[in-house]
């Protein structure tokens, strides 16, 4: 506690002082000049930003970065990527070090105006979730009184879990365990009744620790908020702005039905004025973000549209379904802004 | 007692009956001891065998998920399948042979160094060897000249990113923690207080803290815009954290000296350096081999500390390749314990290289 208050107040000064120096435009100035985005990724968390067996960056978090990379530069592997622990991660991003932070981030209100950070979107809505074996007989978390709960410490997890229990006057008994391969593996052989972390951690332990994964469930309730999504330093906000329609961009497309496959297609024939803007055919777009009119063409075309990035990455990796990150047109709660 | 009575009894008879008597001395003396070997050797009669199924007769070497479901043994398929991400981190895969050729020639040297020692025709090549190999190798790592491609050293890792830190780190930190301990027993209150509080500070905080303030703190209090390398901090802090615990192992060596050997040096009028040189340090060094190398292993496996800093050592990257492929998460036994050989064979080598360079440096006091 004491150090996240140090590391706060140190994060404020030098934000203060980047809002003061930054100028409208220098980062993005800086990274034509450089030739490459630098990004903050997790150091490994399948499906979100994991290296390959050839080492190369993966995930939805990293295809963000690819993403910008493609607006701005035209190239989405003018990217070189920074593996941030969770600690390091707002500093790397103040002091430079990083110009875009997509490392599974939840956004708050301190985070967002406190320490100087922007929110440039969110790309995966999660939750903290339960996992239970089924021979335990429970089918909702309102029926864990008692149960001997596995999380990992210092996280918002730990805290979420208690003011869950606290809230519904339940009593728990935490197995704190600091490596996520220990507490699934004292999970999976019973030494506790709950294993706890966010819905998308939970259902890929599920496929890939369990011995049969059809012997638990994962309980219904969601008893946290984790809108997760990529971070700028505050004070640039026309670099901000490019960040965040590069994003939204992934998710118009998809709800033009614009794809990688048919990006060229659609460029050379739609009458859709939407689809026009989209892709530059009726300019404008690009100029206003200081970008190429190609911009969100290029993102498509290299990176593809949102679907195809959460297929990808979440769907083949852990095996999860859309969910709450389906459109909004499917009941999900991705909604692109209008480009226009 | 008579002198025969310590000596070994004379092997007479058979091979077999040479066997029943070393046997009766060494494994069934008195009931205790043949208690603790009965004890002992239904242990190993418990542990062994169930290792050796898992990890070889039960395992399986195949570098594919289906063959490791399959198998009720070790998969070592999982260490085959990433064995070039666990080496080499995320270097890009096309380049890898930059940092296998870079790791090839730091272990060259290290060999040359530590096996030239003895010789004096290779000895005056270790220094010009190291001022040349460590630029080699920086280039070879870095590239961004000569056609070579430029990778940034956020991409560096595995066993090079290991063994450089380890290795740069040990170089520094010697002549480093030398001077300190020169300091601490200096006659100049200025200097000697400058490495007491130095020494004092650092060994009162754990090697995470200092990691964790040079990547997390420090880059807060430069000015905007100026970054400094994390590797080189994490490089930075490693070396003043063993320099600091080589200080102390130092002091204890040049106090072990006995006080005659100052007085000779200060008797034949040597100045203090070449009395040092000549005189007290090759005697003091030489009582703290076990300690120094001891600090030397220590210091090896923690540069797996960095790990904490975003930095994939060795280590780092068999978790990177753990979490490769989330089919391979549950192989984490089989990543670690290849992990664990590896580093076994480091500190074991060292320790072996240790106890030789103790009795090369011993034949002086031989009668």
């Amino acid at each position: 506690m004491k150090i996240q208050t140090i590391l706060a107040a140190g994060a404020m000064t030098v934000a203060a002082v980047a809002a003061q120096n930054a100028h409208a435009g220098a980062v993005l100035d800086g990274i034509k000049a450089k030739g490459f985005v630098q990004c903050g990724v997790n150091t490994g968390l399948p499906g979100f930003s994991a290296a390959n067996a050839e080492g190369k960056w993966e995930g939805i978090d990293v295809d963000v970065c690819r993403a910008i990379a493609a607006a701005v530069l035209g190239d989405a592997n003018s990217v070189q990527y920074t593996p941030l622990t969770a600690a390091q991660r707002f500093t790397a991003l103040q002091s430079g070090e990083i110009d875009i932070l997509s490392r599974n981030t939840t956004a708050t209100t301190t985070r967002d105006a406190k320490l100087g950070l922007t929110f440039a979107g969110i790309n995966y809505y999660d939750g903290q979730g339960f996992l239970v074996p089924k021979k335990l007989g429970v089918s909702s978390a309102t029926e864990l009184d008692g149960a001997t709960v596995c999380v990992e410490p210092g996280t918002t997890t730990e805290l979420n879990l208690a003011d869950y229990f606290r809230a519904k006057g339940m009593s728990f008994e935490p197995v704190v365990i600091e490596n996520i391969n220990e507490a699934t593996a004292a999970f999976f052989s019973g030494r506790c009744d709950v294993y706890t972390t966010d819905a998308s951690g939970l259902a890929s332990i599920r496929t890939t620790m369990a011995e049969n994964p059809d012997d638990y469930a994962i309980l219904p309730e969601i008893i946290s908020k984790e809108p997760l999504g990529p971070v700028v330093a505050q004070g640039d906000e026309q670099w901000s702005d490019v960040a965040r329609w590069s994003f939204l961009a992934m998710v118009e497309a998809e709800e033009f039905g614009v794809t990688s496959e048919n990006v060229d297609k659609m460029k050379a024939e739609s009458k859709n004025p939407g689809i026009q803007r989209l892709l530059g055919t009726s300019p404008g777009m690009g100029e206003a973000l200081g970008l190429d009119e190609a911009w969100a063409y290029n993102i498509i075309k290299q990176v593809g549209n949102y679907g195809e990035s959460y297929e990808k990455n979440v769907t083949a990796k852990l095996g999860l379904e859309r969910g709450l990150n389906a459109l909004w047109t499917d009941g999900g709660l991705q909604y692109a802004w209008p480009i226009r | 007692m008579s002198e025969n009575a310590k000596l070994p009894p004379l092997p007479t008879g058979t091979v077999t009956g040479r066997a029943v008597t070393w046997a009766k001395k060494n494994l069934f003396d008195g009931w205790f001891n043949t208690l603790l070997t009965i004890g002992s050797i239904a242990f190993l009669a418990w542990l062994i065998p169930p290792i050796i199924e898992w990890a070889i007769i039960n395992a399986t070497l195949e570098p594919s998920i289906e063959a490791c479901s399959e198998v009720t043994g070790a998969c070592w398929g999982f260490v085959n399948a990433n064995l070039r991400l666990i080496l080499f981190g995320t270097y890009p895969y096309d380049e890898q042979w930059r940092p296998l050729l870079a790791m090839i020639i730091l272990i060259g040297i290290i060999c040359a160094s530590l096996g030239g020692v003895k010789y004096p025709s290779v000895r005056k090549w270790i220094i010009p060897m190291w001022v040349i190999g460590v630029p080699v190798i920086a280039f070879l790592m870095w590239g961004g000249f000569l056609g070579l491609t430029y990778v940034q050293n956020s991409y560096w890792g595995g066993l090079p990113l290991t063994l450089i830190l380890s290795s740069i780190g040990i170089v520094f930190a010697f002549p480093f923690g030398l001077l300190l301990a020169l300091g601490r027993q200096s006659n100049m209150p200025a200097l000697k207080t400058l490495s007491v509080v130095y020494i004092e500070v650092i060994r009162g905080v754990p090697l995470i803290t200092v990691l964790f303030m040079a990547s997390v703190m420090f880059p807060l209090f430069l000015p905007d815009g100026v970054t400094i390398d994390k590797l080189l901090r994490a490089q930075i802090g490693i070396i003043m954290f063993t320099a600091a615990y080589l200080a102390e192992v130092f002091r204890g060596g040049l106090q072990a000296v006995p006080r005659g050997q100052f007085e000779a040096g200060e008797s034949l009028a040597l100045p203090y350096w070449k009395s040092m040189r000549l005189i007290i340090l090759p005697q003091a060094l030489r009582l703290v081999i076990p300690p120094t190398v001891n600090s030397f292993i220590s210091m090896f496996k923690d540069t797996t500390l960095v790990v904490i800093i975003g930095l994939f050592d060795f280590l780092g990257t068999v978790k990177l390749a753990l979490r490769s492929d989330p089919a391979w998460t549950k192989y984490y036994v089989e990543g670690y314990a290849f992990a664990a050989a590896i580093f076994f064979l480091i500190c074991f080598s060292m320790a072996k290289y240790s106890a030789y360079l103790e009795k090369e440096l011993r034949k002086g006091e031989r009668r």
